[in-house]
């Protein structure tokens, strides 16, 4: 990184094809555990599928023409890529930057921290990619998605994991200790979590808290996936996929200055 | 002299208001194995980081393979290996895992890790503890296969942040022996340390450094025989302090370190005769060392720190 002040502000916020090797490095130490990992991210938005799904379902019947379970299992899906994503970048970034040093390690290697933390990222989606992967999986059967639309809701997912995964970095670039986390969540995932039409339409809200809805990632996500996985018309696809797209690049930038801002002193 | 890798000159690092690095300048050659000897605190390790690349100076020039030094140079990095001082394995993966990954940072091929990863075991010693978790190696284990790690692209330079702190007699002298057959492939080392005996024993040339500023440079013989007489006479006493007045009457220049008082000299024998004498005392000639030339330069013991 040499050059005029601008230029190498700009290349030091790109990563190189190394950043593969950080995910798979990641890739390698999950599949030690995949078993146990997969049960886990599994576990709670099968719960929350077949709690709502079915228990809350009987009540609500159907939003518009969709069965409540149909509806909600969409919402699942999104809101399990921005957890699992979250999750990864926050707890294993955090101890990976932290506890374990590994950052420093890769440092000391031809790998940069733009390297470094887009394949934090990488792996993010990664696993977002697999969770989402077994919860259609298990939706399917439960005949809450259609089986073709696979091949749309998956890149979905993954793009919402890398907006998640880099937003979460930059949190956990900034954290002082894993209590820090709690308030990351409290006041931007759970709300997320919420209020971005996971479990009903966000045109239920009044309009000043739809407007302020409207500029969450998730929201997006959202509106891309219940459709897309459905095999329904989307509408405004690009304008859903900047915003996320957007969000992503915006993270990942800060999160690339602030990494580096606090390893390399 | 062999073609200079490294050129420091008024090379200066700051914390806050703290200066850690004072402008100091020092040259290395290819082949040599340079050390840094000062107590905690010194400046070494940061000297190191910013070596390494991963502390960026504030002040001075510093140059590596004739390339000017910042953070994240991936064509510098290829070309060093680093052995930080805490020893940061990756805790998730196996000793053999460790060094593949390693590999892949490097961009070793699938062919040439294999390869790799069994040469470096072998010389780590480790050959039978490919599968182990790093968890589960003693300390000794664990700076060998840092070393082993450092190793994998075959750099010209090795720098090695206080390679032997806290490792037991045993484990040492295998670090020791194995970085003297490193230097036997022609392989630059760079290290710090604060035990004397290292430093006399592995490097060509150090540099004593005290509070972030050089207090001289040079082989350890010559270091030795600038700054302090040949022979040191160390005297104790078995109840109490032997105090300067009881061996006023004898020569040499005397010095009290702790509970000892030592008698810097040329051929001391007939001394030490004079002082076996007496009654109650207890004393030992041996030849001059680092650790008194630290001593007549900074008037405090190498392990006392700042």
């Amino acid at each position: 990184m040499r050059g005029p002040t601008w230029m190498v502000f700009w290349k030091g916020l790109i990563p190189s094809y190394r950043f593969v090797h950080v995910w798979r490095r990641h890739f390698m130490v999950w599949r030690k555990t995949a078993m146990a990992s997969l049960a886990g991210s599994l576990g709670e938005p099968l719960l929350y599928l077949l709690g709502l799904g079915y228990g809350l379902g009987r009540f609500v019947g159907a939003i518009g023409e969709m069965d409540y379970m149909v509806y909600v299992a969409s919402g699942i899906l999104a809101s399990n890529s921005m957890n699992t994503a979250t999750f990864e970048a926050i707890y294993g970034g955090f101890t990976r930057m932290t506890r374990q040093n590994t950052f420093h390690a890769m440092l000391a290697t031809p790998l940069t921290v733009a390297d470094v933390v887009a394949g934090e990222v990488a792996w993010a989606a990664t696993r977002s990619l697999i969770s989402g992967g077994a919860i259609f999986l298990v939706g399917m059967v439960l005949g809450a998605f259609s089986p073709g639309s696979v091949l749309m809701v998956l890149p979905v997912v993954v793009l919402s994991g890398l907006a998640f995964g880099a937003m979460a970095m930059v949190i956990t670039a900034i954290s002082p200790g894993y209590d820090f986390f709690l308030y990351y969540f409290t006041l931007v995932t759970t709300p997320m979590f919420l209020f971005c039409g996971v479990f009903y339409p966000v045109a239920s809200l009044p309009p000043l808290v739809q407007s302020l809805v409207g500029v969450l990632p998730l929201t997006h996500v959202v509106a891309l996936l219940r459709p897309v996985a459905n095999a329904l018309p989307v509408l405004d696809v690009g304008f859903h996929l900047a915003v996320i797209v957007a969000y992503a690049l915006v993270a990942f930038t800060v999160a690339v200055a602030l990494v580096r801002r606090r390893i390399i002193v | 002299m062999h073609p200079t890798i490294i050129v420091a000159s008024n090379l200066t690092k700051r914390y806050g208001e703290t200066v850690v690095v004072d402008g100091i300048d020092f040259a290395v050659g290819q082949g040599e194995c340079f050390g840094f000897l000062g107590p905690n605190g010194a400046g070494k390790s940061t000297t190191m980081r910013m070596i390494m690349g991963l502390t960026p100076r504030d002040g001075g020039r510093l140059e590596v393979f004739g390339r000017d030094v910042i953070p994240e140079d991936s064509v510098l990095a290829a070309q060093m290996g680093i052995v930080p001082q805490d020893n940061n394995l990756d805790t998730d993966l196996e000793v053999g895992e460790n060094l593949d990954v390693y590999c892949r940072y490097f961009g070793l091929s699938a062919r040439e890790r294999e390869e790799k990863i069994e040469q470096l075991l072998a010389f780590a010693q480790l050959s039978d503890r490919r599968y182990t978790p790093v968890t589960k190696l003693s300390g000794g284990m664990m700076r060998r296969l840092v070393i082993a790690r450092a190793l994998v692209a075959q750099p010209k330079m090795v720098i090695l942040d206080e390679p032997t702190t806290g490792l037991d007699p045993q484990a040492r002298h295998l670090i020791w022996q194995r970085l003297a057959k490193l230097r036997e492939t022609g392989v630059t080392l760079l290290l710090t340390t604060h035990y004397m005996e290292e430093a006399a024993r592995l490097c060509d040339r150090l540099l004593i450094l005290n509070r972030g500023c050089i207090l001289d440079q040079g082989s350890p013989e010559e270091l030795i025989s600038r700054h302090v007489e040949p022979e040191v006479l160390e005297i104790w006493n078995r109840d109490g302090m032997p105090s300067l007045e009881d061996f006023a009457d004898l020569p040499g220049r005397k010095e009290q370190v702790g509970d000892t008082l030592t008698i810097h000299g040329f051929q001391l024998e007939t001394v030490r005769q004079l002082v076996v004498q007496r009654a109650g005392y207890a004393c030992l000639l041996r030849p001059a060392n680092l650790e008194d030339v630290f001593l007549r330069l900074t008037g405090h013991d190498l392990r006392e720190g700042l």
